[in-house]
Order: structure tokens, then sequence, then C-alpha cells
């Protein structure tokens, strides 16, 4: 049975996500002895890094795809023409629009937001915002998983795909793009992709002493985020706030400054790898779920740990 | 206009959670049920601001047994005029999706606003199964909607910023922060909640997945302590111990 990979773009290569997608079909291929597949559309200018993951043929669709519709029906019909029952998307915007609308077509069980590969025949996800896992299995003869960005590595060991083109009948486009509005103008690496973020919260008492968590975060090459209140009074953008209600995030690195760590906010970054808390409360709850901890002032701390990764880095 | 907005009932989020039966099921009780967040502050709260302002009717639609009733009076409270609930309780996405889709059907809404994802299961896909099932558009984490005759704008989370789409109606979005600020019901929106039509449906249904087992993360170890005029110290331990920088 071969595994196909429905890979999203950004500047003619893979996305992120979509390696790891690819990653993981890949593994998941050789564990049953069989062959992954991707399926990539528009204009590509590179195409190593997917065929270093492991997958052994890459399907190319010439144009560009941006409705949601039109991609299930090419990714359909890629799962028909390589006569394969089990189909990989990322668990982003891209992955969660086009994955269920594939499953509803192939009349498969979908799994969203996997973690793991399949064993005894389930599959884990976390749930409860990460509060939980859950193994699940599937009963349809097709299946159809999402993976959670940053919990399965990107491999890069494969030796190479080739790359055939592909075509198929995809209707009109009903989702039509009129523009786009770049969040970041600075260049730091969009929040759900970040591996580091600095994040802050209602301790740094307003948005004039944001310097110094952005001071830290472009040391490290980090992202920052923030919590809900901080975005919700103005201090940063919304598109920074992380949590129940904001982002959800699984970075390597998350610093956390000034923040109380509410359970709310903690279910959109307790999956991060390592969590270092600042906070000039001992008793703050953030400690409870974080690897390392400094009790102290923020705007002396901060400072001084940008400080120390200069020094590092010079 | 005729919106449709697809509440789900979600654990409160301070909820401690636990399973019984063999960690195959929920343990619910002492559990306090809430409107999931995404689908009460941004889906319903969009839909009854377009209703002020074009007119038309919000009804919501909720897959669940009798126990979800008060979530959907909530609903009602903030300004849904009417409910339908599907008597099925709900175990597998595409389930709800098939059931959701056969009541929008009938219905025939412009805009089937859902929320970007349950906080429970945080699946984040019964919209777009819905989407698919209907052939109309969908638009994925949307952060703000406009509507002008049958031709909406709409912007949706991407990469790095936002993307501004146009769609024709009929479609279906998933709604994320920034769409609508949070209300909180006044007296009179509680009291005439308690006599809006509320419409129970049976169907039949089957679900394509089954959760075997569910396992709590193991207990994170106690966090270790920097001395605050060491950050050196910090940076140390997160380059050679945690391999994180
Ligand atoms: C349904 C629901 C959903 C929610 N969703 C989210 C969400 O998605 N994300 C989110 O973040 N919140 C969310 N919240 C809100 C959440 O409950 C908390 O209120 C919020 O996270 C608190 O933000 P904070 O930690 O920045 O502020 P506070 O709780 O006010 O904490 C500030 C912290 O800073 C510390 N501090 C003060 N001065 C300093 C200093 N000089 N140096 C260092 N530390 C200092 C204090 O000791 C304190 O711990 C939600 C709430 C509800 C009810
Ligand atoms: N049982 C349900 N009844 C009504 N709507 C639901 C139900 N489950 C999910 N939805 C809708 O679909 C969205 C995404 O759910 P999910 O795919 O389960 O994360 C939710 O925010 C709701 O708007």
């Amino acid at each position: 049975m071969s595994v196909l990979a429905i890979i999203s773009t950004k500047n003619g290569a893979a996305t992120k996500a979509g390696l790891e997608a690819a990653s993981y079909a890949s593994a998941w291929a050789r564990s049953t002895g069989d062959e992954a597949v991707a399926i990539i559309a528009g204009p590509l200018s590179n195409l190593d890094a997917l065929g270093a993951t492991g997958v052994g043929r890459i399907l190319h669709y010439a144009e560009e795809v941006t409705d949601s519709g039109q991609w299930a029906k090419l990714a359909t019909a890629a799962t028909e023409f390589v006569g394969s029952n089990a189909v990989v998307a990322s668990h982003d915007p891209f992955g969660r629009a086009v994955a269920p609308r594939v499953a509803v077509r192939l009349e498969a069980g979908l799994v969203a937001g996997v973690t793991e590969l399949p064993k005894n025949g389930a599959v884990r996800k976390n749930v409860f915002s990460g509060k939980a896992m859950a193994d699940v299995e599937v009963s349809t003869e097709k299946s159809v998983y999402t993976i959670t960005p940053n919990a399965f590595g990107i491999s890069s060991d494969g030796e190479g795909a080739s790359t055939e083109s592909f075509s198929a009948e995809l209707g009109a486009a009903k989702e039509v793009i009129q523009g786009f509005e770049a969040a970041s103008a600075d260049g730091q690496v969009p929040l759900p992709e970040a591996d580091l973020v600095v994040s802050a919260g209602r301790g740094l008492k307003g948005p004039e002493n944001w310097g110094i968590v952005e001071d830290l975060a472009q040391s490290l090459g980090a992202t920052t985020a923030c919590s809900r209140p901080v975005s919700d009074i103005g201090w940063r953008p919304h598109h920074e706030h992380v949590g129940q209600t904001g982002i959800t995030i699984r970075p390597n690195l998350y610093i956390a400054a000034g923040i109380s760590g509410a359970i709310q906010h903690l279910a959109g970054v307790n999956q991060s790898k390592v969590i270092v808390v600042i906070n000039t409360d001992p008793e703050a709850p953030f400690f409870k779920a974080a690897d390392y901890g400094i009790v102290g002032d923020a705007f002396e701390v901060l400072p001084k740990l940008t400080a120390a990764i200069k020094a590092l880095n010079s | 206009m005729k919106l449709l907005v697809c509440i789900s009932q979600a654990p409160d989020t301070t909820s401690r959670i636990a399973f019984t039966n063999g960690n195959t099921e929920f343990d619910s009780s002492g559990v306090q049920y809430i409107v999931n967040p995404y689908d009460e502050w941004y889906a319903l709260v969009r839909a009854i601001e377009l209703k002020e302002k074009h007119g038309g009717t919000v009804t919501t639609l909720t897959v669940g047994e009798a126990g979800c009733d008060p979530v959907i009076r909530k609903a009602l409270a903030i300004g849904a005029d009417d409910a339908i609930r599907v008597d099925v309780k709900p175990t597998d996405a595409m389930q709800v999706a098939r059931l959701i889709a056969d009541q929008a059907r009938s219905g025939g809404y412009d805009i089937i606003l859902c929320g970007k994802e349950t906080i429970d299961h945080n699946g984040a896909v019964v919209p777009a199964m819905v989407a698919e099932m209907l052939d109309c558009g969908f638009v994925s984490n949307a952060t703000h909607l406009d509507v002008a005759g049958s031709q909406a704008t709409l912007k949706r989370e991407a990469a790095g910023g936002e993307e501004v789409v146009g769609i024709e109606c009929p479609f279906v979005l998933s709604a994320a922060k920034g769409m609508a600020e949070q209300r909180i019901p006044n007296m009179r929106g509680i009291m005439s909640a308690r006599t809006k039509p509320l419409a129970v449906e049976s169907a039949e249904s089957t679900s394509a997945t089954a959760i075997s087992q569910f396992t709590l993360p193991p207990e994170k170890g106690a966090c270790k302590m920097v001395d605050a005029d060491r950050p050196e110290e910090l940076i140390r331990l997160l380059r050679e111990e945690a391999k994180a920088i």
C-alpha cells in the first residue's frame, strides 16, 4: 500500500509542514515495505528537500492551485492514480482545508493532528489542547491523517525522487485570493513555524516596554508572542496571541516573561519541547509547567539574557 | 440572509482532564460544559452582527445529546433566533459533518459558520468536510468577514500574514480570533432564550474512527531554578543540557 503526501509550497519549494508530512509518509510507507508518493502543484524552483525526505515519486501539477476544493480533486485523482489507500497532509491551515475534503471524496476515516506513526492499528493524536493523548483506530479501508507541525521531524536521508507531470480535471475555483497582508514586516519566522519563541504578558506593564522582549528574540533569532490580555488591550498585534483562543505552538524553546501561566495560556504552549519561565512571583502557576525558571524581574533578567547570548555569539 | 452557526459543547477550559472505563472514555463527572469558544466568540457573534446589519436569521446547529441543551440556550441568549439539535452522540468528524450537511442542505443557508476547532478533540476538520459534502467553497481560520449581496470578502490566517479571499454564497467558514469580540448575554437575552424554538431531530449515523485509548502525558519533571543574577547559567543549560538553542 503506497502512501500519498499532499504538499503545499512557498516560493517554489515544499513548506516545512509539507516536508514533515512527506517524512511521515515515507517512514510509514517504509514500515509497510512500500513507497511514498508526493503530490505538489504550481511553478517549482527546488525539490531537493522534498526528494530527500524519502518519497520515491513526485507527481507535479503545473498550475498553481489555491482553491481547497480543486486541491482535493487533484489529491484524490493522484490517490487513484497511484492506487494508494493512505493520504497524509500537514495539520496547518492548508492541510486542514484540503485533507477533510479528500477524506469525504475517498469515504475514508480521518485522524487530525497525529503526532506519531501508526502502531498496532491505531494512531496517536493530542486531545484536550495537549492535556491528553488519544489512540484512534480507523475502520474504513482508506485513511487520511493530518500531521501536527513540529511533532515529527524532517528526514533528509532519502535518495531523491523521480518527478513526473500529473494532470487532472479540477473544475472551477470558488475561493478567489484577492490579496495578502503581511503580518510581520521584520522578517520573523511566522509563529506557527517558529522553533524559538520569546513571549511576554501583562507583567511587562505596557507596550513601550516590549523593546527588551524584541531584543532577546532578535539575539536568539526567535519569534515574539504574547498572552491574550496583552493583545486584547492592543499592546501587541492579534497574531501574536498564543493559547486556547489564539495560536497553538510547538516550538523547541518557549521563553515566557511576565506571564502567570493560566490554563488557557498553557493550552497553546504546553507542547513546547523546553519551557523557560521568568516571573517575579515564585508561586506563579507557570513554574509547574516549566523546565527552567528564574524568579526575577523581567526588566532586569531579559536584558541580561540578551547580553549573555550576544557575548556567546561574538 | 440565512445564517447557520455550528455550535459544539466543550468542557470548560479549566476542567480536570481524566478518563474512565479503562481509559476509553472522558470522565465528565463534575465537568462544566461551555459553548466551544471559537464557535461562540467568533462564529456566533459575527453571525449576529451580520444579521443586525443586513437583516435575516441566525440558526444554530448542534450534533449532540440532550446534555447540550444548556449551551444551546446560551447561544440563543447571545442572540441566535432558533436552534436545531441532532440527537446523536458525536464520535467522529465524518459522522458529525454528514449530520450537519444533511441539515444544512434542506435549510438553504447563505453562510455556514463554524469555529476553527473544538477544544476537546482539536480536530479542525468538520467545517471543510461539510463544505465538500455540500460542494461549496470553504475559508479556514477566517479572521474577518464582510458580505455585500451574495458576494463575501474574508481574511484568513496564512503563513506570515493574512490572505484576502472573495467567495460567492453559499459557502462554509471556520472562524478564528479577530472575527468578532466576545458578547456577554444580557438579562433580556437570557429570558427570551427560554422560549426560542429548539428543534430536536433524530438521525442514523456511523463512525469511521474510534478512540481505543486515552493516555495522560508523563508528569513534567521539577522545574530547574536558575539564579536571577546568573543568566549565563540559563544559557549554558539551554545549550548543553536541553539542547534547545
Ligand atoms: C475561555 C478563555 C480563553 C482564554 N484564552 C486565552 C489564551 O488563548 N491565551 C492567553 O494567554 N490567555 C487566555 N485566557 C486568559 C487567561 O485565563 C489569563 O487571564 C491570561 O493568560 C493572563 O495573562 P498574563 O499572564 O499576561 O497576565 P497576568 O495573569 O496578569 O500575569 C502577569 C504575570 O506577570 C508577573 N509579573 C509582574 N511583574 C513582573 C515583572 N516585572 N517581571 C516578571 N514577571 C512579572 C506576575 O507575577 C504575573 O504572574 C483565556 C481565558 C478564558 C476564560
Ligand atoms: N457536534 C457538533 N455539533 C455542531 N457543530 C460541531 C460539532 N462538532 C464540531 N462542530 C463544528 O465544527 C468546528 C470544528 O470542529 P472539529 O473539526 O471537531 O475541531 C467546531 O468549531 C464547530 O463549529
